[in-house]
């Protein structure tokens, strides 16, 4: 676990990129397998998109993200907003990864006067910079983030992490032109791309591809990749870093229940059922494909 | 009351009317410059508009600080979203635009983004009630009863450009959030005949009278103030408690004012559903106080288009109309004060 209260950990690294890559692959292993813990408190729940989106978020905050786990507020940190606040299980399993949060209290998610309520919430939890729940919100907010922090000449980023179903919202296009007319380079858009929705898959319920040339038509500098490719992630981002001028968005694409053959094989639900038994399966088969 | 004399037809003008009387006082632009004005001392102000600066006042800000003025189209969701996030990492934000479109349009981020983490987001919103003849689309009837259950959300009703210019720097003050019903243009200028000054969370008694009380928000304490001087011609002593804080109602003052044998009529530029009169009506049921209440406020109805003049004395905000109100509760009959006086004052 890195924490970025040192320099933030770039592609100039001296580390080798192998190794690089091998400690985020870690990672995200570890945050699948917090994921699952927490899933099997609650016996249900968004687990397939926490899995789906693991290696983003393992990439972010062991990689990309400046941050001090012990000072969740301070004022030179990157800001990583979840706008999907239903992924909140996906949060918390990295914010334990990243030590904001400490990883015995996972066991609480979503129990009465736990930190880790089922929809994100910021007032509740050290490392949530919003609250989520209704779509179409996180855009906008970091737009004022990353225009303050302009303004103050802070050079923080601000990242908001999307879902495709959230392309929806027109709130989501509002925020995505102000990015762009106001040169926010120290935005980064990161787009779930797992191709469903509550209603089922988003090809029926609104499409919304061509996705990246929607995003290069409203102004933004626009990348995609395997959102489970974690070598593809790394370069991906580090291109998106290095970018300035315009906002970027790295859209990625997804598979529901990554790492868990049971659950990947399953059919696509937007809230995903696991039987009792099989929460040991899913952990094995995590384990498995660690050592693959 | 509306006069019956014939007269030739008003038109509906500009979008925003002034609805300061002939010859009254006026300032200009009040918001605007007490906005710039405070800017001065504290760097963390910054303003947004959504393509309305000009037509909110904002422009007197983005003018005198354009690196500080966020312009952010047409467009008020993120438009309150970005306000947010200005004051999540620690500026101060204005954010303006017509009262219809931060309540109607962009309720979900004023509520989620803005008053859910208590943010210090000053919200400004134009054409507050009936201050506009453009008809529902542009007329706020109803903007304090969508906001006045929001949690955490401070609501000001200004009367003029004193209130105004005196509310802007209390209102940044605050830590929370805020939605201000902005009177722009030429603002009248009425307060400052009075021992007033404006304190948030604050009801001031404007004057004190015997008969009636007239508890009044926004515009409509001034025509409550002229209400009650033509009612005095008449021998009818009125009070006037003024209530700029719509939310946190000051609800001490509110029940001092009601517990009272004298005639008690709230007076608001907003639909009688939701706003000052069932504020108050609600605080002295909740404190067992069976004072009838007179609400003076724009009918449950899609307004109409036209003048304002017009238009305030169809649906009864006009001073003629709160005189005539007034006269009306207090009971006709020859024994009545003005019995002498055939025809009722008209403005």
């Amino acid at each position: 676990m890195t924490s970025l209260s040192t320099p933030p950990v770039t592609a100039d690294s001296t580390r080798g990129q192998e190794d690089r890559i091998d400690r985020i692959r870690q990672a995200a292993y570890r945050i699948r397998r917090n994921a699952l813990d927490m899933g099997e408190v609650q016996g249900q729940g968004y687990i397939g998109q926490a899995l789906g989106v693991a290696d983003v978020l393992a990439v972010v905050y062991t990689d990309q993200l400046r941050y001090r786990p012990e000072d969740p507020h301070w004022p030179d940190r990157d800001r990583f907003l979840l706008s999907i606040g239903h992924y909140a299980i996906a949060l918390y399993a990295a914010l334990a990864e990243a030590g904001i949060i400490p990883a015995e209290e996972l066991e609480t998610y979503g129990s009465d006067d736990s930190r880790l309520p089922m929809s994100a919430m910021a007032s509740y939890t050290p490392g949530m910079e919003i609250s989520g729940g209704s779509l179409g919100h996180g855009l906008g907010v970091a737009t004022g983030m990353a225009l303050g922090l302009r303004h103050l000449g802070n050079p923080a980023r601000v990242f908001d992490l999307l879902s495709d179903g959230e392309l929806d919202e027109g709130s989501t296009w509002e925020a995505a032109l102000a990015c762009a007319h106001h040169g926010l380079d120290n935005v980064t858009a990161v787009v779930d791309v797992n191709a469903l929705q509550a209603d089922g898959p988003t090809a029926g319920v609104l499409r919304t591809e061509p996705v990246v040339d929607k995003w290069r038509a409203f102004g933004w500098h626009a990348l995609r990749v395997d959102g489970n490719d974690v070598a593809a992630l790394v370069d991906a981002f580090d291109e998106l870093r290095e970018h300035r001028g315009s906002p970027s968005v790295l859209i990625c694409d997804t598979r529901i229940g990554s790492g868990v053959p049971l659950l990947e094989g399953r059919e696509k639900a937007h809230f995903m059922r696991v039987e009792p038994h099989e929460w040991q399966i899913a952990r094995d088969q995590l384990e498995e494909g660690l050592s693959r | 009351m509306t006069s019956t004399a014939p007269r030739k037809k008003l038109t509906t003008s500009a979008m925003i009317a002034s609805f300061a009387d002939p010859g009254q006082r006026t300032s200009s632009a009040p918001f605007g410059h007490a906005l710039t004005r405070l800017a001065h001392e504290r760097p963390e102000i910054v303003g947004l508009s959504a393509d309305l600066a000009k037509y909110t006042d904002m422009h007197v800000f983005r003018d005198a600080f354009p690196d500080r003025f966020f312009q952010m189209g047409m467009a008020e969701q993120v438009m309150l979203g970005a306000a947010a996030g200005l004051a999540e990492v620690g500026l101060v934000p204005f954010a303006s635009t017509y009262s219809v479109f931060a309540t109607r349009r962009a309720y979900d981020f004023l509520c989620l983004d803005i008053a859910e983490p208590g943010l210090n987001v000053n919200v400004v919103g134009a054409l507050p009630g009936l201050t506009t003849g453009y008809g529902p689309s542009h007329q706020a009837t109803e903007d304090l009863a969508i906001l006045r259950g929001c949690p955490n959300l401070t609501i000001v009703d200004p009367c003029d450009s004193v209130d105004i210019e005196q509310a802007v720097p209390a209102l940044a003050a605050a830590p929370g959030p805020t939605y201000l019903r902005l009177l722009r243009g030429a603002v009248p200028t009425v307060l400052d005949e009075y021992d007033y000054r404006f304190e948030l969370g604050k009801a001031a008694e404007l004057r004190t009278g015997r008969d009636v009380v007239l508890i009044s928000t926004g515009l409509m304490t001034m025509r409550a103030l002229q209400a009650a001087a033509r009612l005095e011609a008449d021998h009818v002593d009125v009070a006037v408690l003024h209530v700029p804080t719509i939310k946190p109602l000051d609800t001490e003052a509110v029940l001092r004012a009601a517990r009272t044998d004298r005639l008690v009529v709230t007076c608001e530029n907003h639909t009688v559903v939701g706003g000052l009169g069932e504020a108050v009506a609600s605080t002295l049921a909740f404190a067992g106080v069976g004072t009838r209440l007179v609400p003076i406020a724009l009918p449950d109805e899609f307004l109409a288009a036209g003048a304002l003049p017009t238009l305030h004395d169809r649906y009864g905000l006009s001073t003629d109309a709160v005189v005539a109100r007034v006269k009306a509760e207090l009971g006709g009959g020859a024994h009545a004060p003005w019995a002498a006086d055939p025809t009722p004052a008209t403005a």
